[in-house]
């Protein structure tokens, strides 16, 4: 048997291998936002009852912020309030933005697991949530002091997450 | 809203500009021409949660806020191409499952003509 017999089969055995290994792998990839570097878009939403709401505008203030993405149906937006909290009393101003949720959903979720934020909007069609590029809750952005987004925190924020995120909004303010 | 009421608002185009009870998310556009160009771009659209679906087969919310955005946005006469540009702004390349044709990419969309010019050589050589 010669070379340029076998060659195609061991082509063949390789392809095999990778689409067999390839295949049985869950493909979930993280989408990151393309708008980190990039102004924070333009926007004003609503806020809870007798309450002002949140517009671009409250996080150009010339010191980073951050914008936590929750919803009172989102278990993982449980788990990091603790976090939230605890940047809180670190000094951190901590917007929110309530995604898909209703007023009175919302309110009860902040008397349950406390409300670590100093302006809530509520996106209740999701639109802004995907001018900022968001894929999903809970996500965290880092806001400078000019307005331009500078990270992207994809998941709850845990225990170990709080200092990585104080070094960074050192960084930036 | 009273009947003369409603005839001056749709004389006006005020009815037409106010978006369906549903949203633009689950009802279609009332031009059809403009609907079926919305479609098209929609099956292009990787939908973020559920992420091998496209917008237009999946049930998820995002997908919804997704497919409402298109279908203003073509609505307001922007082209396909355009809404395709801010959406890939926003979530990069991934977002849309036709890539970019770019310096980067050539490969990739080279690759048939590639594929099928080997493919010429090896049928030459058994033929031979």
């Amino acid at each position: 048997m010669t070379v340029s017999r076998i060659l195609p089969l061991v082509l063949l055995a390789a392809l095999a291998t990778f689409l067999g290994l390839n295949l049985g792998r869950p493909q979930q990839a993280t989408v990151r936002s393309a708008m980190v570097g990039k102004p924070a878009p333009a926007f004003a939403l609503p806020g809870l009852a007798g309450e002002p709401g949140l517009r671009q505008a409250d996080l150009a203030t010339g010191r980073p912020v951050l914008v936590n993405l929750f919803a009172s149906w989102c278990l993982p937006c449980r788990v990091e309030a603790p976090q939230l909290a605890a940047l809180r009393r670190a000094g951190v101003v901590i917007h929110g933005i309530a995604l898909r949720d209703r007023p009175e959903d919302v309110a009860a979720f902040l008397a349950r697991h406390g409300n670590p934020f100093g302006r809530i909007g509520l996106d209740a069609d999701g639109r802004v949530a995907v001018g900022f590029g968001s894929s999903g809750v809970p996500e965290t952005f880092l806001i400078d002091g000019q307005g331009i987004i500078r990270a992207q925190h994809i998941g709850e924020i845990r225990p170990e997450d709080v200092p990585k995120i104080l070094k960074e909004l050192r960084r930036w303010g | 809203m009273g009947l003369r009421a409603a005839a001056w608002a749709m004389a006006l185009g005020l009815v037409g500009a106010a978006p369906p009870p549903d949203g633009w998310g689950v009802t279609p556009l009332p031009d059809p021409r403009q609907e079926a160009a919305a479609r098209r771009l929609m099956h292009e659209l990787r939908c973020l949660t559920c992420q091998n679906q496209s917008i237009a087969e999946s049930n998820a919310p995002q997908a919804e806020t997704m497919r409402a955005l298109v279908r203003e946005r073509i609505r307001a006469g922007r082209s396909p191409e355009d809404v395709r540009a801010e959406l890939i702004e926003r979530y990069g390349d991934w977002v849309s499952f036709r890539p970019p044709p770019r310096p980067d990419t050539w490969l990739l969309w080279a690759m048939p003509v590639v594929a099928l010019g080997l493919g010429a050589v090896v049928v030459r050589r058994l033929l031979r």
